[in-house]
Formats: C-alpha cells, sequence, structure tokens
C-alpha cells in the first residue's frame, strides 16, 4: 500500500514554530517554517538537523510552502534558506511575498538589536531568501515538477493567507495554515471546493471552542475601551503589525466616529502607513464589502488613528494605543506594558492567542508580578482582558472544513494537546475517519488506496454503455467492464479482445460446443422456445436474453429448437468456451426437463 | 468535434466547440462595425446634426422609409437609435450551451445577449480582471445609449439596403441587428460569471478541463487550454509577445495541440505600435505646442493606461507638462482604481512595485499632482472649471457615434490647431469621421494594436506545433484592400493541416477520440495475470465492477454472486496440431476417433458415442447429443493443445 508519511518539527501538538515534512510518492515537502515566540533560544526554531544532520538540505527537499506572513509560520524561513542552506523552491502567495520579508525584517531588529542576540540570520539573508520566493495566485495549479502539484485556496485568517493542496501522482493532501470560517471586518471566510483528499492536516487552536458570535465580541471590546477610556484610563492592544491590527483598527474608527469621542487613537509608527498600503494594494484580498466600496472610500484611510510616538507614552489622560508585538515579548508593546501596568485604571486587551513563554501568556494566567531578564519585577495591577479577536476557525468552523472538502484521513496540528484529543474523538465519531495527532519529531504514516489509471480504447466503452443502456433500468444491475489489457513498448490499453488479437497479431481460437436435448412440448417450435425464452429470463435475471424466431439467446449461448409441431423437439445448445458456465447451466436447466 | 463560427469579426470572436458531448462558446464578442452606419448621438442636439437633408432612393417611393435616411458630405446614415450585430443565433440554441470561455474584457460585449432570456443555464468563466474591466466595458456602453434617448426606431431602411449607397448598401445582415441590452440584463449577465486564476484547472462535467492561460494581450487577458486525457485544444484569442503591462503570454502550455484555433490577429497588420506610440507623443508635443487640444477617442481600459504613463513623461520632455490630460468616462475612477489593484496579473516590474509598496500605475501619482483629472462625463461637477485649454481629452467611444467624444468632436472639429488621435484599432477612423466631414481639425491615426501580427503568429504557430489550425478564412488570404500584401497571411505548411471557417459555417475537425481513462482498484489489479504472447508483449483479461461517476470511470472487483454472474474469463488462440490431438484422445481412451477432411478443415468423428469435432484453422466446434460427461473430457483435451490469455 502506498502511504502518506507527516512528520511535524513544530506545531505537533503545540502551538507556534509551524514545520511539517510531508513526504508522498517520493516527494518531500517543508510545509511551512516557522519560529517559536516563546523561546529565545535554540528552541525558537525547528530542528532541520532532522532532515540532515550534516548541513544543507536542498537536496532532501523538494519544494517549501509557506501558509501566511505570521512569524510562527514563516519566522524561520531565513534561517533555514540561507543558514541550514536550502535553494529549491519557495511558494507563497503574492500578498505573504510582498509583508513577509518585512515582518521578518522587524523581528531580527528586535532580536539582534535590542535583545542582542547572536547568530541570527541578517537583512541581507532576508533578501537572498526572498529571492528563492515563487509567487502564486489563488487556484493557480503549480507544477512544482512533473509529478508535484500545488494550488492554493483562500483562507480568511490574514491577508493573503492560504490553504495549499499539494498532489502527487493519485495521492492528495490538504494543509490548512492558520484559517478563518467566519468573514470579518475586513477579510472573507476560508473556501475549499470538495477536493477529496487522502488527508487534511488541519490547525486546531481553537479545537475545543465554539465562539460566540463576532458581534458581541466586538460590543464587548468596545464597551471595555470606551469605560477605561471614560475613567480617564489608558487601553494598550498588543497586536501584529498586520492582520487583527486592521480589523480592530475599523471597529474602533466607525466607533469613535459614531460616538464622537475625543481620546486619541494611536498606532505604533512605522508600520502604519506601509502595512495599510498593503491592504490597499492587496484589496483583492479582502472581503466583498471592502471590495465594493473600496473606489468610493478606501476602509484602510483612517481619520482618527494616528502615529505613536513614543514620547506620548507618559503623556496624561486616556489614549488607546496599538502596539507591536501582540504576544508582549519584545519590542515597543512589551515597553509600553511595562509603564503602565503599575496603574489599575489602565488595561490591556489581549486580542489573541499568546504562546508559553510570553509575557502575555504569563499575565492571561494571571500573574500578578512578572520578573522580567534583567531581574526588573512589574507589579501587574492594570485589568487584562482576553478577547479571542485572533482568526482562527472554532470546532465548528473545523468540522465545517472536513464537510466541504471531504478527506479520507484527518491531522490536527498547531494545538493543544489535550484540546486536540477532544476533537480528535468528535472527528472520528461525526465523519467515521481517521484522525491524527502527531507530537514533534513523531512520524504518522497514513495508508492510501491504490487507484492504477489505464488506458482504454474507446469502443469497448462504449460498447459496454450501449450494451446496458438497452437493457431496461434496473438499479440492482451491476455493470461489468471486460476487455483484454494488450502491454508493449511500454503502453498499455485496455481493448476489446478482437482488437487486442489485432493488435499483437495473432489469431484467437474459438471453441464452440454444441449439444443436443429433446424434449416433448406439443405445439409449434415457436411457442416453444417462447417459453424457454420466459424460463431463461426468470433464471437469469441478471442477464439480457433475447428472442429472434426460434432462437433464443444470451451472450454467445444459442438455444434452438427443431421439429413439427406434435413432435418431439429437438434443442441445439451452443456456445462458445468462454461462457462455458453459461452454456452448461442452461444445458442442464433444459436436460432436467426433458427428463 | 465540431467548431460553430457566430461571428463575421474575428476581432469580436464567437464560437461554438462542441467535443465529448459538451457544447462550449469560446468568447462572445459583439461585432459594434453596425454603428458607424448612424448618426451620432450627442447629448445636446446640434443644428448641423438636425439639418441634414433627407435621403431617398432614386426610384423609391415609401413615406414610411422617409426621414430614415439623412445624407453628410455624400455619405448616407441612419437616423435612429444605434443597433449592434449580435452572434449568430440560428445556428444553436443558446439554452445548450452548457459553458462559456471568456478570453478577455473585449470579447464579451455580447454575454448579455447570449445568457439572458435565451434559457441559457450554463457556467461562464473568465479571469477576475476579465470580469471587472468587462463589467466597467458594458456599464459604460449602456449609460454612454441610454444618456441620449432617441425617438423614431428606423426600420423600413433594410428592406431597401441593395438601392443605398457604399457603404451601408455593404452593411453585414442589417435585418438581424437589436438594441443593446439594459442595465439589468448587465448584472444578471455577470453574476454568471465564475472567477478563474491563470494555470487554474476547471473541470467541465468530468468530461474535459479547461485551463486559462496568460495571453499578455490586457489585464487578465487568457487563451484557453481545452484537454480531456488525450486529446488537447487551444483556443488562441488576442494574444501579445510585446513586453507592456499585463503578465506576459504563457506559450508552454500552449504546446502540441492536436487542434489550436487562433483568431483575433492585429487589426493594423502593416503598422508598428512602438512607432505608432512614438509618432502620437510627437503629434501630441506639437499640437498642445501649437496651442491646440488633443482629443482621443479610446476605451477606458487598456492601452490608455500606458498612454497616461509614456505621454506624462514625453510632455515634460517637451515642456508641455503643464497642459492637463482628462480622462472622462463614467468608469474612469473605477478604472484607474482597479488597474492599481491587480498587481497579480501584471508584468513582473510592475508587480515588483507592490512590494515596496508602490502603485504599479503611476496614473494614482498624475491623480493626485493633478496631471491627470478624471470626470464621469463633461457635465459633471467640477468639469468646467476644471477645464482648461489646451489639453488632451481620453474619452469614449472609438466609434465617435456616442458617448462624450462626440461633443468633443462637434466642439473642435472647426478649428485647424486642434488634433484627434486615433489610437484605438477597432473602427476605421475614416468612417468614424465621416458623418462630421467637413472637418478643419487635424486627423492623425496611431493605431495601437499590440496583438499578434502575422510575422509573429507564423513564428508562434512554428513553435507551438500544433497538428491541426483553425482560422478565419481571412487570415488565409491577404487583405481584401492590398492583395499585393502576400505575406500578411497564414502560411500553410505541408506539416500540419490549415482549416479555414467563416461565418454561419459548422466545420467538422479531425480529432477523434479513441482512448478513455478507468481507474482500477488494487483488487482488481492484483488478478492481472499478464502472458507472454510474443518477446515483450503481454496480454492479460480484467473483468471488474463498472462504476461511473461524473465521468469519472472506476472499476472495481467482481465479487462472485450466488447465480451464475460475470466473472473473468480467458480467450485461446492459436491452432490446434492436429496429431497432438489425436494422440491425446487415444490416451484419454477414445480409440475410434476417425479422421476426415473438410473444405476448410477436418472432422473427427467419434463413432461410439456419435460427436464430431469440426477444427479447422481458427475454430473448433464440438458437437455431441448430452453427454456432458464426455463433452467435459473433450474440452479439457482441446483446451490443452491451445495456448491462452
Amino acid at each position: 500500500m502506498p502511504d502518506i508519511k507527516v512528520t511535524p518539527l513544530g506545531a505537533g501538538q503545540d502551538v507556534g514554530r509551524s514545520c511539517l515534512l510531508l513526504t508522498m510518492g517520493g516527494k518531500n515537502i517543508m510545509l511551512d517554517c516557522g519560529m517559536h515566540m516563546g523561546y529565545n533560544d535554540e528552541r525558537r526554531f525547528p530542528d532541520f538537523s532532522y532532515i540532515n544532520p550534516d548541513g544543507p538540505i536542498t537536496s532532501y527537499i523538494d519544494c517549501v510552502i509557506i501558509s501566511h506572513f505570521h512569524l510562527d509560520h514563516c519566522g524561520a524561513l531565513p534561517y533555514m534558506s540561507e543558514m541550514v542552506g536550502y535553494n529549491g523552491p519557495i511558494y507563497m502567495t503574492h500578498p505573504t511575498k510582498a509583508i513577509a520579508p518585512i515582518l521578518l525584517e522587524d523581528m531580527r531588529k528586535v532580536s539582534v538589536e535590542r535583545k542582542g542576540e547572536q547568530n541570527f540570520f541578517t537583512s541581507q539573508m532576508i533578501k537572498d531568501c526572498m529571492k528563492k520566493v515563487i509567487a502564486v495566485t489563488l487556484h493557480q495549479s503549480v507544477m512544482v515538477d512533473n509529478d508535484l502539484e500545488i494550488k492554493a485556496y483562500y483562507a480568511g485568517h490574514v491577508l493573503g493567507a492560504g490553504m495549499f493542496w499539494v498532489r502527487v501522482g493519485n495521492q492528495s493532501i490538504v494543509y490548512t495554515g492558520d484559517y478563518n470560517m467566519t468573514p470579518d471586518r475586513h477579510l472573507g471566510a476560508a473556501w475549499i471546493d470538495k477536493c477529496r483528499p487522502d488527508l487534511l492536516i488541519s490547525e486546531s487552536t481553537y479545537a475545543t471552542t465554539i465562539r460566540d458570535s463576532k458581534r458581541c465580541r466586538e460590543r464587548d471590546f468596545l464597551k471595555k475601551v470606551h469605560e477605561c477610556v471614560d475613567r480617564g484610563g489608558k487601553v494598550l492592544i498588543p497586536v501584529f503589525a498586520l492582520g487583527r491590527a486592521q480589523e480592530l483598527c475599523i471597529l474602533l474608527e466607525t466607533y469613535w466616529e459614531r460616538m464622537n469621542l475625543k481620546a486619541p487613537v494611536y498606532f505604533a509608527l512605522g508600520l502604519t502607513d506601509k502595512a495599510n498600503n498593503y491592504y490597499k494594494m492587496f484589496i483583492t484580498w479582502t472581503n466583498q464589502k471592502i471590495r465594493k466600496t473600496f473606489v468610493q472610500r478606501n476602509m484602510f484611510d483612517f481619520k482618527h488613528i494616528k502615529p505613536f510616538d513614543r514620547q506620548f507614552i507618559d503623556n496624561p489622560g486616556p489614549m488607546v494605543v496599538f502596539a507591536t508585538p501582540g504576544m508582549l515579548h519584545a519590542g515597543l508593546s512589551l515597553q509600553i506594558f511595562k509603564k503602565w501596568a503599575p496603574c489599575e485604571n489602565n488595561m490591556v486587551i489581549m486580542p489573541g492567542f499568546c504562546v508559553q513563554g510570553t509575557v502575555g501568556n504569563q499575565i492571561l494566567n494571571g500573574a500578578k508580578k512578572i520578573e522580567f531578564e534583567n531581574r526588573q519585577i512589574i507589579e501587574v495591577k492594570m485589568s487584562v482582558e482576553y478577547m479571542s479577536f485572533s482568526a482562527h476557525a472554532d470546532a465548528k468552523g473545523i468540522m465545517q472544513l472536513i464537510q466541504y472538502c471531504e478527506p479520507t484521513n484527518v491531522m490536527l496540528v498547531h494545538g493543544e494537546a489535550e484540546k486536540m484529543e477532544f476533537l480528535k474523538e468528535k472527528i472520528k465519531e461525526e465523519f467515521n475517519i481517521n484522525c491524527f495527532n502527531p507530537a514533534n519529531g513523531e512520524t504518522c504514516v497514513i495508508n492510501t488506496p491504490v487507484k492504477i489509471p489505464l488506458d482504454v480504447s474507446l469502443s469497448l466503452l462504449k460498447a459496454e454503455a450501449k450494451k446496458f443502456n438497452m437493457l431496461p433500468p434496473n438499479p440492482e444491475r451491476r455493470r461489468v467492464l471486460h476487455g483484454v489489457l494488450v502491454m508493449k513498448d511500454n503502453t498499455h490499453c485496455l481493448m476489446d479482445v478482437e482488437d487486442a488479437c489485432k493488435e499483437v497479431g495473432i489469431n484467437r481460437h474459438i471453441i464452440r460446443f454444441t449439444s443436443t436435448v429433446y424434449l416433448n412440448d406439443s405445439g409449434p417450435p415457436l411457442s416453444t422456445a417462447k417459453k424457454l425464452h420466459q424460463l431463461l429470463e426468470e433464471k437469469l435475471s441478471q442477464w439480457s436474453v433475447t428472442i429472434s424466431d426460434v432462437e433464443v439467446s444470451v451472450e454467445s449461448v444459442i438455444v434452438k429448437v427443431e421439429g413439427d409441431e406434435n413432435e418431439q423437439k429437438s434443442i441445439f445448445v451452443s456456445w462458445t468456451n468462454q461462457d462455458e458456465d453459461l452454456g452448461s447451466y442452461i444445458l442442464e436447466l433444459l436436460s432436467s426437463m426433458a427428463k | 468535434m465540431k467548431l460553430y463560427c457566430l461571428s463575421n469579426d474575428p476581432n469580436k470572436p464567437c464560437h461554438i466547440l462542441t467535443f465529448n458531448e459538451i457544447t462550449m462558446m469560446l468568447d462572445c464578442g459583439l461585432s459594434m462595425q453596425s454603428v458607424l452606419n448612424f448618426l451620432p448621438l450627442p447629448f445636446v442636439a446640434t443644428n448641423r446634426l438636425l439639418n441634414l437633408p433627407t435621403w431617398m432612393p432614386n426610384d423609391v417611393v415609401d413615406a414610411d422609409l422617409e426621414g430614415e435616411l439623412k445624407e453628410n458630405c455624400d455619405r448616407v446614415f441612419v437616423d435612429s437609435p444605434l443597433e449592434f450585430c449580435p452572434p449568430l443565433d440560428k445556428l444553436i440554441n443558446f439554452a445548450q450551451v452548457d459553458v462559456i470561455l471568456i478570453s478577455n474584457y473585449l470579447c464579451m460585449m455580447a454575454l448579455p445577449f447570449i445568457t439572458e432570456g435565451t434559457g441559457f443555464q450554463g457556467r461562464v468563466y473568465a479571469t477576475e480582471p476579465t470580469l471587472q474591466i468587462g463589467r466597467l466595458l458594458l456599464e459604460e456602453l449602456v449609460i454612454y445609449i441610454e444618456q441620449c434617448p432617441k425617438a423614431g426606431f428606423a426600420t423600413q431602411w433594410k428592406n431597401f439596403v441593395h438601392k443605398l449607397p457604399y457603404p451601408i448598401n455593404e452593411a453585414f445582415k442589417p435585418k438581424s441587428w437589436k438594441q443593446i441590452y439594459n442595465m439589468a440584463n448587465v448584472n444578471a449577465s455577470l453574476s454568471r460569471i465564475q472567477m478563474v486564476g491563470y494555470n487554474e484547472k476547471i473541470d467541465v462535467y468530468g468530461a474535459l478541463q479547461v485551463v486559462p492561460a496568460s495571453s499578455g494581450f490586457c489585464l487578465g487577458s487568457s487563451n484557453w487550454i481545452i484537454t480531456t486525457d488525450y486529446e488537447k485544444i487551444v483556443y488562441l484569442s488576442g494574444s501579445s509577445t510585446l513586453t507592456t503591462h499585463p503578465r506576459p503570454m504563457d506559450h508552454n502550455s500552449l504546446k502540441n495541440a492536436d487542434v489550436l484555433i487562433m483568431t483575433d490577429l492585429t487589426q493594423t497588420p502593416i503598422s508598428n505600435p512602438d512607432s505608432m506610440l512614438g509618432v502620437l507623443c510627437v503629434v501630441v508635443g506639437m499640437t498642445l505646442r501649437g496651442g491646440g487640444n488633443v482629443l482621443i477617442p479610446c476605451y477606458p481600459t487598456g492601452v490608455v493606461y500606458d498612454l497616461f504613463e509614456c505621454l506624462s513623461l514625453k510632455m515634460a520632455d517637451l515642456g508641455v507638462a503643464n497642459c492637463p490630460m482628462f480622462f472622462v468616462s463614467p468608469v474612469a475612477d473605477m478604472s484607474l482604481a482597479y488597474s492599481n489593484i491587480l498587481a497579480e496579473w501584471l508584468s513582473s516590474v510592475k508587480q515588483n512595485k507592490v512590494y515596496i509598496p508602490d502603485e504599479p500605475f503611476p496614473h494614482g501619482m498624475l491623480v493626485k499632482s493633478n496631471k491627470l483629472k478624471h470626470f464621469k462625463h463633461i457635465y459633471s461637477d467640477g468639469f468646467s472649471t476644471d477645464f482648461q485649454e489646451p489639453c488632451v481629452v481620453f474619452c469614449g467611444h472609438p466609434s465617435l457615434r456616442f458617448g462624450d467624444a462626440v461633443q468633443f468632436v462637434e466642439m473642435w472639429g472647426n478649428n485647424p490647431r486642434n488634433c484627434i488621435v486615433f489610437t484605438e484599432p477597432d473602427f476605421d477612423y475614416i468612417e468614424a469621421l465621416a458623418p462630421y466631414q467637413p472637418l478643419q481639425m487635424k486627423v492623425a491615426h496611431c493605431a495601437i494594436d499590440t496583438s499578434l501580427n502575422f510575422t509573429q503568429a507564423n513564428k508562434l504557430i512554428k513553435e507551438l506545433k500544433p497538428t491541426t489550425l483553425v482560422v478565419p478564412e481571412c487570415y488565409t488570404k491577404p487583405p481584401a484592400g492590398a492583395p499585393n500584401l502576400t505575406e500578411l497571411v497564414i502560411d500553410s505548411t505541408p506539416e500540419r493541416t490549415v482549416i479555414p471557417y467563416k461565418w454561419g459555417e459548422v466545420i467538422n475537425l479531425p480529432l477523434k477520440r479513441k482512448q478513455g481513462k478507468v481507474y482500477i482498484e488494487n483488487d482488481v489489479a492484483k488478478q492481472v495475470h499478464p502472458v507472454e504472447i510474443k518477446p515483450g508483449t503481454f496480454l492479460s483479461t480484467i473483468t471488474g465492477n463498472f462504476n461511473v461517476k461524473d465521468n469519472i470511470y472506476n472499476v472495481k472487483e467482481l465479487k462472485p454472486t450466488s447465480d451464475i454472474g460475470p466473472r473473468n474469463i480467458n480467450y485461446e488462440w492459436g491452432s490446434i496440431n492436429l496429431s497432438e490431438l489425436m494422440a491425446k484422445l487415444s490416451k484419454e481412451g477414445i480409440n475410434d476417433a476417425k479422421l476426415d477432411n473438410t473444405a476448410n478443415g477436418y472432422v473427427i468423428h467419434l463413432q461410439e458415442k456419435d460427436a464430431l469435432i469440426h477444427l479447422d484453422e481458427k475454430n473448433t466446434h464440438v458437437l455431441c447429443n448430452s453427454d456432458e460427461n464426455l463433452r467435459s473430457r473433450l474440452r479439457t483435451i482441446l483446451m490443452q493443445c491451445l495456448k491462452k490469455f
């Protein structure tokens, strides 16, 4: 049995550092190449020495596919391609290709220049890495080589996020990356056709969550921000530069407009304009409403949201600040957090998931004191709110996707182990299909059924169809294809036996048997023939029994009645060797009648 | 496989292709040559047009015809709402069309005629830019025509076409002409389009696969590759090998087709688009410097983007940078906005700008710096305050029969300092100007047609190596106006069959399907026992349960049933060695076999049992009464004497 092998190097029963190795039909594919935000040591990157302990991995990997620009999906890409060594093709969508290098550079600066990390990739490496990227458009079928085909589907989640269908020969998988099954304020919902892959590899960040309606969460969010601002507090919203930030900006912008609020709203300087420009340029990737109205009013031109300056941190009075990064693990958002955390009037709203090891994760778990590397201890008196705005599919969404694409196996990644277990059982129960959730480094082998394509002569197919269509409709009747497979000169073709003999230049030898049965049945031979016809039709319901004059025939078996009106009838039963079963059965039937 | 030709204009193609039980429409272009026979539609009635003398054929007295025809400068025009020549609807019922493939936004103007009110229920495929920009073109057309309603619908003239002077007497099938559709039809029709991406494999009812490939002609333009597992048909419509703003043409996927249908070649075979662009820049520069205005009648999309870019640079060089460019079209704002968000469909140079991120076209910048101003109409708010002369005006329609261009020709026509520059190749400029004559303004003809010329087309065919080439008949002969230009044809070479077609014809194409594809499951494959017939040649019978779903054929294992049902069988071949057979018979205890010759073989008579075996080269016939025991023994013996697979 052919199989599909999947080994997670990251994101196996874990969130962050997505990186899966897929082996299928002799091809090796790397799905995502992310980094872990929670670590500052070598654990932040996937363990590429698993592929080749001695260095470059070009000869082991046929292609790399990046699902979207979040760093937990592409953060290790320059490390992998430039430092470990990979020169093969890297595929991603156009927006991802545009935005990923900016986020990588941003992250590099934070890590190297602020945290002083060593052995990190350089700006040049990011550029060199991006040169290996081939941008793909949605639904375009890309032939990586003669046997390996990939195709991207819309995933929602963030601008340019894709789900990838990968096929080698008759085997196929779908890798979702992160996706979102409900449209939001700026993006559409993920969509896939009934591609029936052998394996669906789905993220499961929110495996056990069924989220309440988006509208409620939005109202809640606005209410909390409004209350805090009203009491003169400062609101910090740690976000990633692209994605949720734009959705929340649209939300606040319209609310500020409607409520005529005066408190300033800031967006961390630098990325804002650039980020919003990408959204303007890739408007075809946003949701229908934005696409329809962009000529009149571009949703990403904000009136109330101003760029943030570091000096504003100590400004008195209320304000709302969007700052990067989203998990409070470094950079400006952490800096602001340190300043504002000790004041109980302030608030931090975490709009997304925070991986273990980040400050975001600690405060969400209720930590009231945070200790930093330099022994600095910060007391957290500000209120901490968690609002799940990160656009992942919830349990319902995952089930919906399974229903859409009808896979024969499902694998859960990018989620927490115990939550996965719950969903896994649910999937098995509801769809009656296998579900896997391998841990990092654990190889999962999935058997796939074989289907061998065979060329067949059209005349054989047509003859079968003609024969089948001539019979009265009967849902029970099975269609049967019979032919001779001719294999020569590395070609093969299934054809009719006569054509096959002609093709290879041999003569068929036909053996025919004729036996005689004597039957006492008065009346003309025609009436005897009719009786026999009726009998055979009854006995051989699967077959087409025809009558012409005094001859009844089934396949090559001919039953012929001879004899005068009042005499004993001679019944000749004749058949070719191929219909031996049928012929001898009919002969026996008639013989027993004669006795 | 059959090809129906429904359009008379190879540049506004419309075909039907039937293959593998699928009826497919390839493009639905709308020929607009008909409008040249009509008087222009201004929004403000001009005295000149109102006072044109009525024309009547010499020997005709018909009160109904009176007033339908008007004369200007020895030319006769119909005074009526405009009519268009839709694709031929007599050869095929559009309700039977399964799929429509649209190559580019210039080849879809007849879509509402095909899909609305005809019972059409099929699918329509086009790329995203084709849909978005095609929508702009359709909307512009409808708005232009609806804003100039005209009373009095002329019909009688169609009965006297043979008595009318040239060129109206050569009008193509005027009785089939129709008035344009309305906006509701446009919206309904466009809502049927399913957007596809380049190289997206689209399954058509399991019977065919169609794939659009970039054709390099305009934003989102595509050629179509139609395949089964064994046959490949390529439909090549508007294509360009030049480097302009669209994604370059994809040659590779078009290679080695069984049938290549090629249409929509250049309409200006003798002029070079690059040098035309050069001439245009010079003409514009000179006119502006002389204080004159330039009118460029054009479509609201396509080459205009390149013209904005090119002219703005040239005008700066020539010191006329302070002259504004006006882009007037009901869809001008949409066109400018859309062109800048379709980066994935642009040339790599333009695409790379988006990564910076910069807008791919400079016209956003030109608008911001007030070098390019766009308005929906000349009566829109702000136009009269912003309007300043001398200037360059881009506006529709290139036929000069409707749209704001009509107003500009009337306004600027009698000043010899002004100039009208024709860049769109669709209409003959002399015909376009005929109802405005006599004109004082200068006329420049700089048709920029980037689609394939004959040299490029012949080179491309050589590279693509199709077995059969199918082209409009007019491409196989030199142009009617220049019979000596024999290089302006598609070469016929012995390497391939060239089949010409023309309007109203149904052509049988030499593509016969011979093979299909079935998928056999593991259990069936296990039962294949190949027998070597000759060195390297193997045969094996295969029998299986046959499953047909969505035109996909699957063969599963045939599960045995209780009663007699189909099962796998084998075949005997070769001939029987007589002495071997006789020896075997006697070994089996049958000693009374008597051998006799017959006309074409032998007969063996088993005397005691009164059974006969007739033998010849290819047949053996065993006749015995009802002795099953004997028959079965004979069967075994015979089988031992023959080879089988």
